[in-house]
Formats: structure tokens, C-alpha cells, sequence
């Protein structure tokens, strides 16, 4: 089915563009960048509507990329109903990006270099999906870390840019420490990295082998999707062009660890309390960054710490054993929080910059575009039924409330702050009085219409896409179950939210910072993101830093390491000096040691008995 | 008919090599050297002939070709060395040994 045509096309735009885009006019440079993403989704499309149910998958082998022993890799592509979907989300959503950059990007620099990054990242993105074992999905998997490196530093003459991007770089290689112990352990136990290979025998593999696979796998999947402990580089990503939030911290790569998760479903099914864990650490990911978003004055900041909650659904979904509903909540949040982060850098365009949410207000008049559209993503997050976002989190819910009740609770509580932080943000930016002193104007045609493509697929995603349906067959899953009382509450939930910010900065504007001063000291704590940064700055990277100073550079590498080498030459040079000194120049010298040699020689020579007895 | 013991020439050609040794190592005058050189060389090939004088045997003309090919290097020897010291006195303007020493530093 010439699957490696879909990754190759971004590909070669990145060569195309990052070799010779300097020299490029802009709309050559778009022709090639936009070009070979739309190329790529539409050979998307066309794989799919030519590749039958897929209900098996369809393994192409390219050739043998390492062998070694019995380690032996393929460079092989695999494509089944997982692959379909997450291959639709990231050249569907990663098109209409790649577009509305165009716009966004029109007044930047490094307009080439922007835009090769951003096919690199979609030719790795790519690869992750449709990769047919462990190893060549870590080749995407690295690979779109580099890309989300190098697109958060994209502005690199900017310090807390090339922190940021440094930051994200180092957590996720926690993170991938973790992923690869996985993979080691993977192929101890099963010979094999090939997806087909291990989850063949995994059922057959004892508990205690899948929970370690299972939990060191999940570690990485924490670095990639921003989860508890491993988040804080996504916040500080924002750092980036808004396109690229949009697209790589919130829509396809953020996502791949709840891909992977769901892809190496077999041995999550085996090893329930690695699954468990999962649960866990999504609801609380999910809770814990909601609170945070609550209290956010920067636009994107808030949309960020959206992501990094909404991602923990995700992971409640999968570790509840909901693996297509997971899946689900991916797609349509890709729908609505890229729309969410492409309505805000149009916001941050028409300000000329500005995402402080404390500048803005009243815009909903003058960019009424961006105003509509965004409002489509919030009542999609929010979980307003019909809208896409309503119907993944419900299905997420009901599956964790048929693990752990407990887990339910709070993830509708959840709910309900989600719908309360949008609101919130959509309150702020769009209502009341203008308090920004720019002049507003709303973005160019090349960026609404991305934003209108988007807010059609917030409302309508859910009840067009059935992704559980479709991907019932991939996780052999049973019927899902509905359960009306709960569906309830959760949508009471987000309804209670929506009031509550309604009430607190539509009616009685003043009411807020009531709230916040009378639990000042909570309200500090969570506008400060309960200090985690602060808290891993000193627990973590001080001691790092100064223990590398004082014990690994002043010690082991300057006393020791060095000491060693410069002592050795300098030994060196004193017996040479010593030597040199014989070296006199002077012909009579040397024939004097000639001389005396050839006199030691036969006086020992007499002494042995001479040469030849 | 009487012959010459083989030490008597061995024992020239040692005397001869140590009075090449020593002009070698005392005299200052490059030319002298030279000639030392050229004594110690000489002394070696009458060594060279007087043993092979005593072992002849089918062939045993080793000890001859030995001395010719000394000779032949010597030859050379001296072609390049004289018109090394013809230089060195152009350039220096002297014959002194002790004076030619700048291969130091």
C-alpha cells in the first residue's frame, strides 16, 4: 500500500525547505511545506479508503535495519485502526496548522527554518504511528522530542526560550530512561521487539514481568504526555510559536504516550496494577493541573495547564481498560484544544503579542471570528452535550466509574474546573471592557478558516467520528456501557462550572478578586503552580548542579582526571629535559658516547664469554 | 714458507682503528676528523681482508667483497662529506668542530 509515502512526503519537504529555503520566496517556502503535508493526508485518505476493514493489521517490510544476534529490526510500517485514526488526527490537524501558520508566521524570521522544523516534526509524528515495533517507534518517539526542542526554541535569541527548550528536552529524558528499560526488558522476555511477536506471547508471560514492562513503559509515556511527576516542561513550552503548541504540546505529540499506551494494550490487560497506576496518575495529573489552570493570568498558560488535565483523562481512559475511549478523547480533544491554542495566538495576534489575559477583554466585537470559533472549543471542552468534547469524557468517565468509583468523583469535580477555566478565559479575553491599550484587528482569512475547520469538528466531532465503535475490534473490547445517572452529574458538572465563572466575572466582575483575597494564602499557592518548579529547582537540580561542581568538575575532572594527565606530561617533560641534556650539538660529544658505548659493549661482551661460544 | 700470523694484522688494524678513535674524538680541524674517519675505515677493511686471508675456502671471498663494498662507501663518503666541509667553511668561515654545533636548539 506504500505506506513509507505518507512520513517521506513531510520529509522531503524538510529537506527541500531546510536546505534551500533561505533563498526561498515565502510562498515558495509555503508551497513545499503545506504541499507535502497535504500530500501526505491525502495519501492518507486514499491508503484508507483503498485498505479494506482493517480489522487485521497490514505489516509492510521495507528492510532489515539492525541485526545483531537474535536481535534482529525491521524498518516495517503497520497499519490497523489505531494506526488510521492517529494517522487522520496528525495529517488532518497537522494540515490545517501547517495552514493557519502560514498567517501566523507572516511577520517572523526563520520563516524557512519554522517551517522545515514543523515538517521534520510530522515526518517523525508519522513514523511513531505507523511504526510496527518498539524500536522504530522510538526513532518517531525521539524524534519528535528533538522537533519539540527545536520549535520551543525557536525564538533562540530569547533566554526563557532556550530554557524552556532545554527543560523539555531534559524531563523527557527521564521519561525515555524509563521507556528504554522497557524496551530492554520487552526483549529479554520475548526475543523481539516487533508489536506482532511480543503481544503474541505476552499473555503467556508472568504478571510480575508485564507490571515492570508495563510501569517502566508508562514512565515514559509520563515524560512525553506531561503527567505527575514528569509535567513541568509542558507549561514552559509556550514558549514557542502558538501553532506549535497547538499542534505538538496539545494536539499529536503529547498524545503519542497515551497512543503507546494503547497500542501495547496486550500487556496492559495482563498486568492490572501497572494499569491502575495509570488510573491514578492520570486523575491525579488531571485534578492537580486543572487547579493550577484556575488561577493562570497567561492565556496559553491556562490552555497548557488544560492540556497537561486533559491528558490525564486520557490516561484514565486507558488505564481503566478504556483503550478505544482514550483513543477517543484524544481525537476530539486534538479537535479542541488546537482550536483552543490556534483561537488564542489569533487573540495574541490581533494584541500584536500580548497573552496577558489581564490586558485584554471586550474583544468579542472586534475579532468576532476568532470569538465564535473559540466559543465552539469551550462548550466542546466543557462537556456540553452534544459537543465532541461532552461525548469522550463522558465514555472516559463512566469507564473509570466501573473501575474505581473514587476515581469517577474526582474526575467529574474536574469537570466541573475545566468548564470553570475556559469559561474563565473565555470571560476575560472576550467580555467586558477592553483593558489593553493596542488596537485590535482581527486575523487574516489563512488563519480563520483553519479555525473554522476546527470549531465544525469541536461541535460535531464526537457524534461524527464513533471512534470507540470503530476501534472495538482493535482492543477487543465489549459493549460499553451507558449509564444515564452518571452522565448526568457529570454534565451538571460542567454546567455548575460555567455558572460559577459566569457568575464570578460576567456579573460581579469584582467577585473574583473577593474570593482570591479571602483564601489569599491557597490562592498564592496555586497562582505559583504550588511552587513545583521551585520545589524540583531545589530538591533536584541544585543539589545536581552543585554536587557536579563541587564532587564531579572540581574533584573527579580538575583534581583528578586532569591532575593525572598534566601530571604525566609534566613528568614527561622533566626526564626529557633531563635527556636533552646529552643532546649537546656538539659532534665530538656524541662521538664521545659513541665511543663509550662501543667500549661497554666489548667490556661486556668479555665479560658473557663473548657473542659466539 | 713462513706467514704472517693472522693476530699481526689484526692487531694493526686495531691500532690503526684507535688512532682513528682518537683523531676522531681529539682533533678539532673537521679535515682531520675526516681523515680519521677515513683511518678507522681502512683499519676495518684490513681486518676484513686478513680474515678472510685465513678462512678461504671454496667461495670464501666474503671477507674481499666486505672490503670493496667499504670502499666504495668510502668513496662516496668522501665526495659528500668534503663538499659538506667545503659549505660549512664557506658559510662559517671556519674549520673548528667545537664552532659547528647548531643542530642545538
Amino acid at each position: 500500500m506504500q505506506l513509507w509515502l505518507i512520513p517521506l512526503a513531510p520529509l522531503a519537504g524538510f529537506a527541500i525547505n531546510g536546505l534551500l529555503g533561505r533563498r526561498f520566496s515565502r510562498s515558495l517556502v509555503n508551497l513545499f511545506a503545506i504541499g507535502s503535508v497535504l500530500v501526505s493526508f491525502a495519501w492518507v485518505l486514499y491508503t484508507l479508503s483503498r485498505a479494506g476493514d482493517l480489522q487485521t493489521p497490514r505489516v509492510e517490510h521495507y528492510f532489515t535495519w539492525i541485526q545483531s544476534g537474535s536481535l534482529k529490526i525491521g524498518c516495517d510500517f503497520a497499519l490497523d485502526r489505531l494506526t488510521a485514526v492517529m494517522l487522520l488526527v496528525v495529517t488532518g490537524i497537522g494540515s490545517l496548522i501547517h495552514i493557519y501558520a502560514i498567517g501566523y508566521m507572516a511577520h517572523e524570521g526563520g520563516y524557512y527554518r519554522f517551517f522545515a522544523y514543523l515538517n521534520l516534526f510530522m515526518f517523525f509524528m508519522l513514523t511513531l504511528v505507523l511504526a510496527a515495533n518498539f524500536a522504530l517507534l522510538f526513532v518517531g518517539w525521539e524524534g519528535v522530542g528533538l522537533c519539540s526542542y527545536l520549535l520551543i526554541g525557536f525564538y533562540f535569541d530569547k533566554r526563557f526560550a532556550t530554557n524552556a527548550a532545554n527543560k523539555a528536552f531534559i524531563v523527557n529524558r527521564i521519561g525515555d530512561f524509563g521507556f528504554s528499560l522497557g524496551m530492554f526488558l520487552i526483549f529479554a522476555n520475548f526475543h523481539s521487539l516487533d508489536f506482532a511477536s511480543v503481544f503474541g506471547q505476552a499473555p503467556a508471560a508472568p504478571v510480575g514481568t508485564l507490571t515492570a514492562i508495563g510501569l517502566l513503559l508508562m514512565v515514559g509515556a509520563c515524560g512525553k504526555s506531561a503527567q505527575l511527576p514528569l509535567y513541568v516542561w509542558l507549561p514552559d513550552a509556550m514558549a514557542g510559536p502558538t501553532p506549535v503548541s497547538a499542534l505538538i504540546h496539545a494536539a499529536t505529540m503529547v498524545t503519542a504516550g497515551v497512543y503507546m499506551t494503547a497500542r501495547a494494550w496486550p500487556i496492559y490487560t495482563h498486568a492490572p496494577a501497572a494499569m491502575h497506576t495509570i488510573a491514578i496518575v492520570g486523575i491525579a495529573t488531571a485534578f492537580f493541573a486543572a487547579t493550577i489552570g484556575l488561577a493562570q493570568n497567561d492565556i496559553k498558560k491556562v490552555f497548557a495547564y488544560s492540556t497537561v488535565s486533559q491528558l490525564g483523562y486520557m490516561f484514565v481512559g486507558v488505564g481503566s481498560g478504556a483503550f478505544s475511549v482514550g483513543i477517543f478523547h484524544l481525537v476530539t480533544h486534538a479537535f479542541f484544544k488546537a482550536l483552543l491554542f490556534l483561537g488564542a495566538g489569533s487573540v495574541i495576534h490581533a494584541l500584536s503579542g500580548e497573552q496577558d489575559m489581564s490586558k485584554m477583554g471586550g474583544l468579542r466585537k472586534k475579532i468576532p471570528w476568532t470569538f465564535w470559533t473559540m466559543a465552539c472549543a469551550a462548550v466542546a471542552i466543557a462537556g456540553v452535550p452534544p459537543f465532541s468534547g461532552f461525548y469522550s469524557k463522558d465514555a472516559i468517565l463512566i469507564a473509570a466509574y466501573e473501575n474505581a468509583p473514587w476515581i469517577y468523583w474526582v474526575g467529574v469535580i474536574t469537570a466541573g474546573m475545566t468548564a470553570f477555566y475556559v469559561s474563565r478565559a473565555m470571560f476575560l479575553t472576550f467580555f467586558g471592557k477592553y483593558r489593553g491599550d493596542g488596537y485590535p484587528h482581527e486575523s487574516p482569512p489563512v488563519m480563520l478558516a483553519p479555525l473554522v475547520v476546527l470549531a465544525l469538528l469541536s461541535l460535531g466531532g464526537g457524534k461524527l467520528f464513533p471512534v470507540p465503535e470503530f476501534l472495538r475490534g482493535v482492543f477487543h473490547a465489549g459493549e460499553p456501557v451507558e449509564s444515564h445517572a452518571l452522565m448526568a452529574i457529570s454534565i451538571a458538572a460542567g454546567l455548575i462550572g460555567i455558572a460559577l465563572a459566569t457568575l464570578m466575572y460576567l456579573f460581579q466582575p469584582g467577585m473574583a478578586e473577593a474570593i482570591a483575597g479571602r483564601v489569599s494564602g491557597l490562592y498564592k499557592l496555586v497562582y505559583n503552580k504550588y511552587f513545583v518548579d521551585e520545589i524540583y529547582d531545589a530538591a533536584v537540580v541544585r543539589p545536581l548542579v552543585n554536587g557536579s561542581r563541587a564532587v564531579l568538575w572540581k574533584a573527579v575532572d580538575a583534581a583528578g582526571i586532569d591532575g593525572l594527565v598534566n601530571g604525566l606530561a609534566a613528568r614527561a617533560r622533566d626526564v626529557g629535559g633531563l635527556l636533552g641534556r646529552i643532546q649537546s650539538g656538539n659532534i665530538r660529544s656524541y662521538a664521545t658516547w659513541v665511543a663509550f658505548g662501543a667500549v661497554m659493549l666489548i667490556f661486556v661482551m668479555g665479560l658473557a664469554g663473548g657473542l659466539v661460544r | 714458507m713462513a706467514q704472517v700470523p693472522a693476530s699481526w694484522f689484526l692487531m694493526l688494524s686495531a691500532a690503526l682503528f684507535a688512532l682513528g678513535v682518537a683523531g676522531f674524538l681529539f682533533r678539532r680541524n673537521i679535515i682531520t676528523v675526516f681523515m680519521s674517519i677515513e683511518l678507522m675505515l681502512n683499519a676495518v677493511n684490513l681486518s676484513f681482508v686478513a680474515f678472510a686471508y685465513q678462512h678461504k675456502g671454496p667461495g670464501g671471498v666474503d671477507g674481499h667483497l666486505y672490503a670493496f663494498f667499504v670502499m666504495v662507501v668510502a668513496a662516496a663518503e668522501a665526495a659528500v662529506g668534503l663538499a659538506i666541509i667545503l659549505t660549512v667553511f664557506k658559510n662559517r668561515g671556519t674549520l673548528n668542530i667545537d664552532e659547528v654545533d647548531s643542530m642545538k636548539n
